[in-house]
């Protein structure tokens, strides 16, 4: 994962901020470079504290960065698509298009072939959409551009529900989350536990060359796998967990402290596949109870009283049960790879 | 309307940059700068982080004319400094605090190795300062009045200077090569240094040499007595004395057993040296718990690794030529000490008493505006004492600035030199200024690698016992690096990038090395994504103003 790169020796922050002016600047982070693209440039109209609009930055930065620009983004439509787009303006510094929310991969598809017959196979195709357009409405476009093994690298940028339209359930939102179709009220308030889809197993059932986790809380990381993904041909997935402030009920200044506690309670397992393979995982560092990273979140306080304490124990110990399990099925301990 | 548009749009594209997204915001974030702890405490002012940044570059020659802005002598403060820096250091709650101490002293002797100077860049004065004692404060008071471009004259009474430096602390703590060295420099640097000075009239040699000011920095040399029943053939002395006099040449004859009355790093000192001078058994004896000794716990850790035996919560009563007559003490509810009528002997061939220190004041008695309190020379936080053109520095005076340490001096005598170039100016001297502290909970700790202190290697404890070698060793220059690179830079930016990074809207402009960050507040939202990411605390999130 990471380790690709080199390791430091020490270095104040080592790898984990963004830059680091003790090392060259070929070993910090792309987003330290002050030439970077911006590919989603100022103005844009996500909340404070977008975790989506950060992570398809980083994600799409990295990507012009190893295509030297020579790249073609599709987006489904979401927060994603309303926020950068409103007409007759836009934030995107690279050719992009819209078409609908179901069929990004199909339209992405219909670029690559396009370009390919063109002659034109220098230029990527990138297709990006919310965990709503990817594990729900385009759920069987993605499927079949997956069979076909189309030359196209799928981002999914996960904040659990939709947000754009209100903060509705999607098939990404995990049990217990208050949403407003998922209310706060019954034996089991919440979202109920037991459904739902984890898009990452199913794109790697499909076997295709790459899939692919990271969270905007390790920038190393993600830069690596996007890098990685480039340089392969065929269907490559990449699922990134991008907080919500609006939704999860967050503090805006929260958004990458979340990241970072979702993988460091195993909720949110960070690792790499090649067709269909494990074969690599990102271990936590200083491993925390679930509650650290539920605690912060308004979709989660009827679990805790006012004061914090948790409340519903029985609830709690089940989603610390599923971290549990991420940790074991994922390999996210040192002590379990 | 454009006629070159495509077929079926009717508006040009436009950017998102016309969008100016700043004015959704209720919280402005602002860059700040903090004083780090270990600044706060350092009874000199050292700016110990601005130094550790170019150290941790591998610059070591800026780091180490950083450590000259505030200490003439960091080779010598590497070794003798209690380091307060790293018993408040912000690292100390992640694992260990940074081994500020042992880079300073690899800086200072790299110095010596390679023969840095400051130079003296300011015109000369004319004017003509004399400095009373040639220990850390009157040092200290030289070279910074020898940067302003006054003529310095430094008295000694003694015949080699350094003060406590050379007679105080023992040559295991301090080699006299490095005092040597670091004095030299400021001779080089035009300090004047007349050896076999004693001085009994300070307004008298003031006037006979024709100067302008006076920084009196005699130190308190006389070894505090007590009054013990003894026997005529018993063997008393004072610590002080003691360490002078082996400093001096005469080796004291001590026995085998000896008893040391006190509990201060004198006392420490004292028993250290005497198993170093053959005793077998050094024993300190002090009236109250370990806790409640004033020496500090490196030094009592260190003389108990050598060998030497504590006995606490007992006093001496009396003293013969081979046996001290001692009671057991217990503490009241008030924490004082007081006896229990339980009396013990123990054999001694030596008893030594480290009782404290006291001034002799005689060179300023009966001088108009000099105030004489408590064998001390009063002075205000300037180190002026309320005679105009009269200044004190160091254990002589009470305490203007800093504490009653040798680091306490070197902050005390660049106060008192301040003070002087003031009075000649005829102005008020300044003060620093407060600042916010930067304290540990404005830390994001995980942004910062995993590393413990490098541990300075040490002597065998049985080796150190029969040698006046020095104990704690350097460090290497790759241990110095690694070291430099564990502080945190708390409060301050040391340029990571993360705030430019972490911004959803590209609202932080790098303005390049060396120049730091600015906000774009055009399109800041003000989430505070950076306040929170920042690893040092270099940002505050503050309300907008409407």
């Amino acid at each position: 994962m990471s380790a690709e790169r080199v390791p430091v020796r020490f270095y104040q922050v080592g790898s984990f901020a963004v830059g680091n002016r003790l090392v060259s600047a070929d070993r910090r982070n792309a987003q330290s470079d002050p030439q970077r693209a911006n590919s989603l440039t100022s103005g844009h109209r996500a909340c404070a504290g977008c975790g989506e609009a950060l992570g398809a930055r980083y994600a799409l930065d990295a990507a012009t960065r190893v295509t030297n620009g020579q790249l073609v983004a599709v987006n489904a439509t979401g927060c994603l698509e309303v926020f950068s787009t409103p007409y007759p303006e836009t934030s995107w510094q690279l050719p992009w298009l819209h078409s609908l929310f179901a069929n990004s991969p199909s339209v992405a598809t219909g670029v690559a072939a396009g370009l390919r017959s063109l002659g034109k196979s220098e230029v990527r195709v990138i297709a990006q959409g919310g965990d709503g357009g990817t594990a729900d409405i385009g759920m069987g476009a993605l499927s079949g551009m997956f069979e076909r093994n189309d030359d196209v690298l799928y981002i999914c940028y996960d904040n659990e529900a939709y947000m754009n339209t209100g903060v509705q359930r999607s098939s990404a939102t995990p049990g217990a989350a208050r949403t407003a179709t998922t209310d706060v009220v019954g034996e089991h308030p919440g979202n109920v536990f037991g459904t739902g889809k984890f898009v990452p197993a199913i794109a790697m059932a499909h076997e295709i060359p790459y899939v692919a986790t990271a969270s905007v809380a390790d920038l190393f990381d993600l830069e690596t796998k996007v890098e990685r993904a480039m340089s392969m041909r065929g269907a490559r997935y990449l699922h990134i967990l991008v907080p919500c402030p609006l939704g999860w009920g967050s503090a805006s200044s929260d958004t990458i402290r979340l990241s970072r506690l979702a993988e460091e309670t195993g909720l949110f397992p960070v690792f790499e596949a090649e067709n269909g393979e494990l074969t690599g995982s990102r271990t936590i560092r200083h491993r925390v109870p679930v509650e650290d990273y539920l605690r912060l979140q308004r979709r989660f306080s009827h679990l805790f009283t006012r004061d914090g304490a948790v409340k519903d124990e029985a609830t709690v110990a089940r989603i610390q049960a599923i971290a549990d399990r991420n940790i074991r099925r994922y390999r996210l301990s040192e002590d379990d790879s | 309307m454009s006629d070159d548009l495509p077929f079926a749009i009717t508006l040009p594209v436009g950017s998102s940059l016309a969008n100016k997204t700043g004015n959704w915001r209720v919280e402005r974030p602002v860059y700040v700068e903090r004083q780090p702890p270990c600044t706060t405490v350092c009874p000199a002012s050292e700016d110990v982080q601005r130094w550790l940044f170019h150290a941790e570059e591998g610059d070591y020659e800026s780091a180490w004319r950083g450590i000259m802005e505030k200490n003439p002598l960091p080779a010598v403060m590497g070794r003798a400094c209690f380091h307060p820096c790293e018993s408040s250091c912000n690292r100390a709650q992640l694992d260990e605090a940074v081994g500020i101490n042992a880079v300073e002293r690899f800086l200072g002797d790299r110095a010596l190795e390679a023969g840095w100077s400051i130079p003296v860049t300011a015109p000369p004065s004319g004017r003509k300062i004399l400095i009373i004692g040639s220990g850390p404060a009157g040092l200290s008071a030289a070279y910074f009045l020898r940067l302003e471009g006054h003529d310095v004259t430094i008295y000694e009474s003694a015949s080699l200077p350094g003060g406590m430096m050379r007679y105080g602390i023992p040559a295991y703590r301090l080699p006299r090569d490095v005092v040597d060295a670091e004095i030299a420099r400021l001779v080089d640097m035009g300090v004047v240094i007349e050896t076999d000075h004693p001085v009994d009239d300070a307004m008298g040699a003031m006037e006979d040499g024709g100067f302008d000011a006076v920084v009196v920095a005699v130190g308190a040399q006389k070894g505090r007595h007590f009054d013990i029943p003894s026997g005529d053939a018993s063997k008393v002395m004072d610590a002080v004395s003691m360490l002078r006099d082996f400093e001096a040449g005469d080796e004291p004859i001590l026995g085998r057993r000896v008893i040391i009355y006190g509990g201060g790093d004198t006392a420490m000192d004292a028993a250290r040296s005497a198993t170093r001078l053959g005793a077998r058994e050094a024993i300190v004896v002090y009236r109250r718990t370990r806790d409640r000794m004033p020496a500090h716990d490196e030094e009592v850790a260190d003389a108990l690794a050598e060998g030497v035996q504590m006995r606490w919560l007992t006093t001496i009563r009396s003293a013969d030529s081979d046996r001290v007559m001692v009671e057991r003490m217990s503490l009241d509810d008030n924490g004082v000490a007081v006896g229990t009528g339980e009396y013990d002997e123990l054999e001694a061939d030596s008893l030594v008493l480290a009782l404290g220190q006291d001034t002799d004041l005689g060179l300023l008695e009966s001088v108009d505006g000099v105030d004489l309190h408590d064998g001390m020379i009063l002075v205000d936080e300037h180190q002026r004492t309320g005679r105009p053109g009269v200044f004190a520095s160091g254990d002589a005076a009470s305490i203007g600035v800093g504490d009653r340490t040798l680091t306490g001096a070197i902050g005390q005598g660049r106060a008192a030199a301040r003070a002087v170039s003031a009075y000649l100016r005829g102005t008020e001297p300044e003060s620093d200024p407060p600042a916010d502290p930067a304290s540990f909970d404005r830390i994001n700790a995980w942004y910062y690698s995993d590393a413990d202190r490098t541990m300075r290697p040490r002597l065998e404890a049985a080796r150190r016992r029969s040698t006046f070698d020095e104990v704690v060793g350097g460090l290497t220059a790759d241990d110095a690096l690694f070291e430099a690179r564990r502080c945190l830079s708390c409060g301050n930016c040391f340029e990571c990038d993360n705030c430019f990074g972490v911004c959803p809207d590209n609202a932080v402009i790098k303005l390049g090395t060396g120049a730091g960050y600015e906000f774009n507040y055009d399109y800041c939202k003000g989430c505070g994504i950076c306040v929170s990411e920042c690893p040092c605390g270099a940002i505050d999130l503050v309300p907008e103003q409407r």
